[in-house]
């Protein structure tokens, strides 16, 4: 049980409510990348369905069982892994995807952010990297550091948060992670202020 | 102390930013509680049984007066007068109200303070000896490898999502005051044999509903190493700890499911990996830290210089003081000085406002400028003058905070139990009050003497290293509390073993005090102290005088 809400009543708590509702993209165009949202050219193949003939981003199971097929399609293919889905029967394979997308069931399971750091530094995967699932306005800067260059975001508050700018963010980070690894010899060694 | 830079003041500048902004958001409705959750989490924000609770980091438990002031005045103005300190050497409010939290996070952001990571399933405040840089014993002082964590851990994008919370605790003495091995990851600083400085690093230790020591995997890790390496334990963690079961998310039972070696092998190879890339700690950045922790300028004291007033009657209230309170310091005509949080039937670690003005004072006039908080929920001075012993004494009368009984049984452990926790099951705080009000007149008799007392299973009050633990449970809708025996939190590390069947809240003061009548009969001598003594004839002679005239 809740206890109340206290009222607040801030300079923000105005702006907001004066703000008109920003008009939402098309609900098709979930892909954030680069400041804007656009629609996904990639389609998830479903286990065991025969797959289009265009670009599908299918199972590690399904890669795993049809390697040899789906390296043979004409076509970019894609690679989605579940949290606690290993990368070691797949290490040689990675570049064989253009895009590879970890799902984050609930935003509170955090195994992706390690899998897309050992993707970017261990195995230097320079595709996509695609964050899905339980997208949130808060993780999203975190993921960006971990290597995430895309995200499926389908949550509302998020979605317009994203368009209008408003992600609050801590933009110092005491830290090297993927995207900012400061350069060797540089002080101070873990901090690190975007460029 | 650490100083913050103009880095680490807008770090934090933004941080409450960020979190005014998620805190508006959830008064919008924008934010279910469910997403708000996790958010308030990472700042210390608790929802418990009638408000908001806010729990504030003290970095490895130091504090300077002006933090001090800080603390006393925002407890004043936000909370009711009061400030709780943790055994996680921090500072809980218990009513703050959740408009009000990101002003008192502005506020603590001007004295170089903030709420990061006191909670959530994240790296935790990192804690240490709080006699670091003033005892005689320690290779060398520990905080600054534990800012450095404080640094390396502050929302690290990788790991602030981990299946459960992680602890970290630093010492460098060889008497361990700082639990090392009930965390996830405790660091003992040492010398290596190659003359450099190091760390023993143990892993997997946790109290909780599973109660684990932590097993050693690595003796000898080069200083240089420290955060590379803790990287890879905490990558290995992140990617294989248990998410099924809330229960058995911490680390400790993902090594012990897996075995300590196999676990210590799979950090090997990731560690080996990243161990030269760019978490390798400079040796003039560890310096840059170290010299923010440089020692104080003592001064060397007159010869004959003494604590004790040559003049006057002698003052034996004052003399078991000195005796109890105060610890050997690493320069001569200096004492290291412990503030008992336990008064005679007080609530362990409660402090008020006035209280807190009262030690930034003292702090201020008598030592440096520095207080720390302990994880046995008391204060330190950490570097008084023999000869200011006589003034702070009578300073901590006036305040009523010169209970002579650090390390006695009076000096009891609780958690804030019932009275406040959501999770509870049984009070604390009464019980803790009405055993210090039963043993207060006996105390010096006992000798040392750890009570600690935990108000549910999640070990708060660390029951399971008590040298007599009690558990609050419920049973049948009614209060109700196990015994336990033997435990032990330092060095000598050991987990209490349950005596038997529980009692209700009357039944557990008097078997309590059974078990002190039957060590004080049965020890060799009052140089056997209670832990001893216990370990010499084990549980038996202490079951038999609980249960067997109920048989």
């Amino acid at each position: 049980m809740l206890p109340p809400l206290d009222g607040l009543e801030t300079e923000a708590d105005v702006r907001d409510g004066a703000r008109a509702v920003s008009a939402d993209v098309g609900a098709d165009a979930t892909i954030w990348q680069n400041g804007s949202f656009r629609e996904d050219t990639w389609s998830a193949a479903v286990d065991d369905v025969a797959l289009p003939s265009t670009p599908v981003i299918v199972s590690k199971k399904r890669w795993l069982a049809e390697r040899s097929a789906l390296t043979g399609r004409n076509q970019a293919l894609g690679l989605s892994l579940e949290p606690g889905e290993s990368l070691d029967e797949i290490a040689g394979d990675l570049a064989q995807f253009s895009v590879i997308a970890l799902n984050f069931p609930k935003f509170s399971d955090g195994r992706a952010f390690s899998t897309a750091t050992l993707l970017r530094e261990k195995h230097s995967f320079a595709g996509e990297l695609r964050a899905v699932g339980n997208v949130l306005s808060d993780q999203i800067p975190l993921m960006r550091r971990v290597g995430f260059d895309t995200f499926e975001v389908t949550h509302a508050p998020t979605r317009r948060a994203l368009l209008e700018g408003r992600i609050a963010e801590v933009r110092l980070h005491y830290q090297p992670a993927v995207v900012t690894e400061p350069p060797a010899g540089t002080r101070p060694w873990l901090r690190r202020t975007p460029g | 102390m650490y100083r913050y830079d103009e880095f680490d003041a807008e770090f934090v500048r933004q941080r409450v930013a960020q979190f005014r902004d998620q805190v508006e958001r959830r008064l919008k409705g924008e934010l279910t509680e469910e997403e708000f959750r996790p958010l308030r989490l990472m700042n210390g924000l608790y929802l418990q049984l009638h408000a908001y609770m806010l729990r504030i980091a003290v970095p490895y438990g130091t504090l300077s007066s002006r933090q001090m002031r800080k603390l006393a005045h925002i407890a004043r103005v936000y909370d009711r007068g009061t400030g709780h300190f943790t055994t996680r050497q921090n500072l809980q409010f218990n009513w703050p109200k959740l408009g009000d939290i990101p002003d008192i996070l502005a506020e603590l952001a001007e004295v170089e303070m903030h709420a990061i990571q006191t909670s959530g399933n994240c790296i935790r405040n990192v804690t240490a000896d709080h006699f670091a840089g003033a005892t005689a014993e320690e290779v060398a002082d520990p905080r600054p490898y534990a800012e450095i964590i404080r640094q390396w851990s502050s929302l690290h994008p990788e790991f602030s999502f981990l299946p459960r919370k992680f602890k970290v605790a630093v010492t460098a003495a060889p008497h361990d005051r700082a639990a090392i091995q009930v965390h996830d990851i405790g660091l003992h600083l040492k010398r290596l044999a190659d003359g450099g400085l190091g760390f023993a690093v143990w892993v997997g230790g946790g109290q909780g509903r599973t109660p684990l020591l932590a097993k050693k995997i690595r003796d000898d890790l080069p200083e240089a190493d420290l955060l590379s390496y803790l990287e890879a334990v905490l990558r290995i963690y992140n990617l294989h700890g248990r998410r099924d079961n809330k229960y058995k998310a911490r680390i400790k039972i993902l090594v012990h499911e897996i075995g300590a070696e196999p676990f210590a092998a799979q950090v090997e190879e990731e560690w080996q990996r990243i161990r030269d890339g760019a978490l390798k700690l400079p040796e003039d950045e560890i310096k840059r830290i170290d010299a923010y922790f440089a020692p104080p300028a003592f001064v060397a004291p007159p010869a004959g210089a003494s604590a004790r007033s040559p003049l006057g009657e002698p003052d034996p209230a004052f003399e078991r003081w000195i005796m109890r309170n105060t610890h050997a310091h690493r320069q001569r005509g200096y004492a290291i000085v412990t503030i008992s949080l336990k008064p005679i039937g007080g609530i362990p670690g409660d402090a008020s406002a006035a209280q807190m003005d009262a030690v930034a004072d003292l702090a201020e006039r008598y030592s440096f400028d520095e207080v720390r908080v302990t994880h046995e929920q008391n204060l330190v001075l950490p570097h008084v003058r023999l000869a200011d012993l006589r003034a702070v004494y009578d300073a901590l009368v006036e305040i009523e905070l010169a209970e002579a009984n650090a390390g006695l049984a009076t000096d009891i452990i609780a958690c804030p139990g019932l009275d406040y926790c959501a999770l509870a099951n049984a009070r604390s705080i009464p019980i803790a009050q009405r055993i210090s009000e039963r043993l207060a007149a006996r105390q010096n008799l006992i000798g040392e003497l750890k009570i600690k007392i935990s108000g549910c299973i999640n070990a708060c009050g660390h029951h399971h290293v008590g040298h007599i633990g009690i558990l609050g449970v419920e049973k049948r809708g009614e209060e109700h509390y196990q015994l336990l025996l033997g435990g032990s939190g330092a060095e000598d590390a050991a987990l209490a073993a349950i005596t038997g069947p529980g009692f209700g809240p009357d039944g557990i003061v008097d078997a309590v005090e059974k078990v002190v009548d039957t060590y004080l009969k049965l020890r060799s001598g009052p140089q056997e102290a209670f832990l001893s003594a216990y370990g010499r004839l084990g549980s038996a002679p202490f079951k038999e005088a609980l249960y067997a005239a109920a048989a």
